[in-house]
């Protein structure tokens, strides 16, 4: 049995408006990564290039933010639940001017 | 258009109030297609400043089951303004998650709280009209 991820509503249209999909690994990170093989829409939406998590993205392993655990890198069994979620934040203080290169 | 039951807008408010100094942030449930808000969800903000929110992914989480096993999904986020107008920052412009949410800023920085909603698509802001719906 594979693990089922959740995904959110913005994530959603990628894999033919599925609120949940199946996917197959022995940690997040190939779950994930057998995800976007499956649906390329998601490919760079939750896994960087570099195969880091995306900075505003969130990932739980049933109850748990991934990051408290051993990231991407955290194992996931049978029937555990992956939710993805967007990392939703901002304020009142302007960005940082972008870097002059 | 948000549709905002009166409970709801209280609630917002006086989340936003409660967490002075520091912003305050928190999640709306309802229904996507008709923009009608059902539920408020307080969440802590984990930068526990007054000029940046993070909403807490836990208290995320637990909000978007408790949307989804009720037939409805988050459909917006709102938070506080301590100092500043109502209207979304380069920040908030910038960090905004999903095109298809509403981004419900409430402003503390007068005696009455100012209450305004925006979608922010690609960049680009607009404000939308919000209907309080009597409890």
């Amino acid at each position: 049995m594979p693990v089922t991820v959740h995904l959110p509503t913005v994530l959603r249209s990628h894999a033919g408006g599925a609120k949940s999909v199946p996917a197959d690994g022995a940690t997040v990170g190939e779950a994930l990564t057998a995800l976007a093989v499956e649906h390329p829409g998601l490919s760079g939406q939750v896994i960087n290039g570099d195969g880091t998590l995306h900075k505003f993205v969130n990932v739980y392993v049933n109850d748990d933010d991934v990051r408290y655990l051993a990231g991407l890198d955290t194992p996931v069994t049978d029937n555990d639940q992956v939710s993805i979620l967007p990392a939703v934040a901002g304020g009142a203080v302007p960005l940082p001017p972008p870097l002059q290169v | 258009m948000l549709h905002l039951p009166e409970a709801v807008h209280s609630q917002m408010v006086a989340h936003c109030l409660v967490g002075l100094p520091d912003e305050a942030c928190g999640l709306l449930g309802g229904d996507p297609d008709t923009g009608e808000v059902v539920t408020c969800y307080p969440t802590r903000n984990l930068a526990r400043s007054a000029k940046l929110y993070t909403v807490d992914p836990k208290d995320h989480l637990r909000a978007d089951r408790d949307a989804e096993s009720g037939g409805g999904s988050i459909i917006g986020v709102f938070h506080s303004h301590t100092h500043t107008d109502a209207y979304p920052s380069p920040t908030d412009v910038a960090q905004a998650p999903d095109p298809a949410w509403h981004y419900v800023l409430v402003s503390l920085r007068d005696i009455c709280p100012v209450v305004r909603s925006y979608r922010i698509v690609d960049g680009t802001v607009s404000e939308e009209p919000v209907s309080l719906r009597p409890l």
